[in-house]
């Protein structure tokens, strides 16, 4: 029996009882979330409120690790928009990245996961290969996948050869090289299939009879009554796919060094250059803010036109 | 109109539907195939000859199974070493974020303190907060404290907990009933109690689906260890792997080698514990 959290953020508040003056047991009780809370309410100033901070107030100074912070008021920011060619370039490969991976690996995960909805047999079997490349990550898939976009001796470039096309040098082409690393990107498609899959068990299977005995076919269904009742679903895996993607580091790292010619530079790669490779901490921390704008934006952005296109079904339930 | 109707009509249904079932497999199918053809690329090049591996049209199966690239490895680096360090961060993070994530999320589920409303929800916005944003202060902090190319900037976090596995806990708490809290404190026992010995047992789906996204998260994790390790004794296994490779190499049966070994642990558990994966995605995912 689970609570929809949507629905009900703060359950235990259904469960509170009459209020009295503080009883002992009401104190222990708030003393005891106290000190459960607390390491959290430490480590959330610690490591995470303090940094934010302190990153505002850095991305203001000339900090360089070896020599004491000076304040230079907006110098970093101008530079960054105005004198600084590669603050553009990585906005301008990380918002690729972003626009063309996130859009596909949803239209494949979701066109994927209504396959499976479609009583398969070896459902589970094929879920558990769907999903295998997503627990994986790292400097080892990079690898991986270096070794597969390999020019000459590439199992890609291969299985071109059959179909009588001379693959490019994907990861050392200016011009593949972004498009390989979506289309890897896209291997990891399963993490967001097994959640549209738990979305779409989860739609009433009455709405489709319904639909049915009014003669409705195939895409009006889809677009009637799948797309609207997982929309909820969908808008949670934009935010988190935004999030994710314009923070895209390793692959960047390992496979391509941000090259050939910067046409690989992920904003975080170009981020982490400016800090630990040349010690530019206060840039890297004005970079750092920039990245953060950007991301909230888009995520507010998203949330905005959410309430045009994400459905909820308690609004024709009445109930909230 | 035939005068046969409802049977032709029936048996036409059945051909469309078989047809269409048959593509459903046939799409489904070739998925699974560019799936794991890059798995299946690693590890039969990570079993042949250099020689074989440079052959274009490349080999389907090695002519003769090498495993012996897979001893030569742990020669060639000190991937014991790796996997040493790799294991040491691992656990103590999984153990640091169990304890802390399912204590905070306790609190936020099952008890009433004051400001804990408004705690939650900063702890929600905190899980939508780009890490890139934090990543510098953190780095300076952990360089006061000398903590630099150790592993507790690795670690140490996790026990002061990481949101989303707070949000994970607390959102599975909250789907227990209450009564079972009322009982046990009419019963005399105390809060902590109610935690350890009541609701602890019953969270152990959560909490397993806490272990394993943890262990991934650490046993991939690349950004931690590139910034905060530094000494060759002190690398784990994704900036091993790194170092391995070298400048231009060409040892890619030995590099294949290895990534299978790396990867190895993380695709052992996914098979054992999928269970809870895919619960635990699924609930943070559709519920959250």
């Amino acid at each position: 029996m689970r609570t929809n959290s949507a629905t009900n953020l703060f359950p235990s508040a259904t469960h509170a009882q009459p209020k009295r003056k503080m009883s002992r047991m009401a104190r222990q009780e708030e003393l005891t979330g106290w000190l459960m809370a607390g390491p959290w309410i430490i480590g959330l100033i610690l490591w995470t409120v303090g940094p934010f901070v302190a990153a505002g107030y850095l991305a203001f100074t000339d900090y360089d690790i070896l020599s004491r912070a000076n304040f230079v008021g907006f110098d970093n920011f101008e530079r960054m928009l105005f004198a600084d060619p590669l603050f553009w370039t990585a906005l301008k490969v990380t918002s690729i990245y972003a626009v063309v991976s996130i859009p596909l690996q949803m239209a494949l995960g979701l066109f994927l996961a209504i396959l499976l909805n479609m009583r398969i047999r070896g459902l589970t079997l094929l879920r558990t290969i769907y999903y295998l490349p997503a627990v994986l990550s790292g400097v080892a898939v990079s690898l991986l996948w270096i070794w597969v976009f390999s020019a000459d001796w590439g199992i890609i470039n291969f299985v071109l050869s059959l179909v009588g096309i001379t693959g490019p040098s994907w990861l050392s082409s200016e011009k593949w090289a972004l498009p390989a690393l979506i289309t890897m990107s896209l291997w990891g498609v399963g993490s967001g299939l097994i959640i549209y899959l738990a979305g779409l068990q989860g739609v009433p299977t009455e709405l489709y009879e319904a639909a049915e005995i009014d003669g409705a076919g195939r895409w009006p269904k889809f677009w009637q009554i799948t797309l609207p009742m997982i929309s909820p679903v969908l808008l949670f895996q934009l935010i988190i796919g935004i999030i994710g993607a314009l923070q895209v580091f390793t692959e960047g790292y390992v496979m391509t060094e941000g090259g050939p010619n910067n046409a690989t530079l992920f904003f975080l790669l170009y981020l982490w250059r400016n800090a630990f490779q040349f010690l530019k901490m206060g840039y890297a921390s004005a970079l750092a803010w920039a990245i953060f704008i950007y991301i909230m934006a888009l995520t507010l952005l998203v949330l905005r036109s959410s309430a045009a296109w994400v459905f909820y079904i308690g609004e024709i339930k009445g109930r909230s | 109109m035939s005068s046969y109707p409802a049977r032709k009509t029936f048996t036409s249904i059945r051909l469309v539907n078989f047809l269409e079932k048959a593509i459903v497999y046939a799409i489904l199918l070739a998925g699974t195939l560019v799936i794991l053809t890059p798995f299946w690329w690693m590890v039969t090049t990570s079993l042949k000859t250099p020689a074989e591996v440079f052959t274009f049209p490349p080999t389907f199966l090695p002519h003769k199974i090498i495993w012996k690239n897979y001893v030569d490895i742990f020669q060639k680096a000190p991937f014991l070493l790796y996997f040493r360090n790799t294991i040491y961060v691992v656990l103590l993070d999984m153990i640091g974020t169990l304890l802390s994530a399912s204590l905070v999320g306790f609190a936020f589920a099952r008890l009433r303190w004051r400001g804990r409303d408004l705690l939650f929800l900063i702890t929600l916005a905190t899980m939508m907060l780009p890490g890139a944003v934090i990543l510098i202060p953190r780095y300076l902090i952990f360089k006061e404290l000398h903590w630099l190319d150790s592993f507790r900037p690795l670690w140490v976090p996790s026990f002061f907990g990481y949101a989303f596995f707070i949000f994970l806990m607390r959102q599975f708490y909250t789907t227990i009933p209450f009564d079972l809290d009322d009982a046990a404190l009419i019963d005399g026992c105390s809060h902590f109690g109610v935690w350890w010995r009541i609701l602890l047992p019953l969270t152990r789906p959560a909490m397993a689906a806490c272990a394993i996204f943890t262990f991934n998260a650490t046993w991939n994790d690349f950004l931690g260890p590139i910034i905060y390790l530094s000494s060759q004794d002190k690398l784990t296994l994704a900036l091993g792997l790194l170092n391995f490779r070298g400048p231009h190499t060409t040892d890619w049966h030995y590099l294949m080698a290895s990534s299978v070994v790396a990867m190895m642990p993380v695709i052992l558990l996914y098979f054992f514990a999928q269970k809870y994966f895919i619960q635990g995605v699924v609930f943070t995912g559709v519920k959250g």
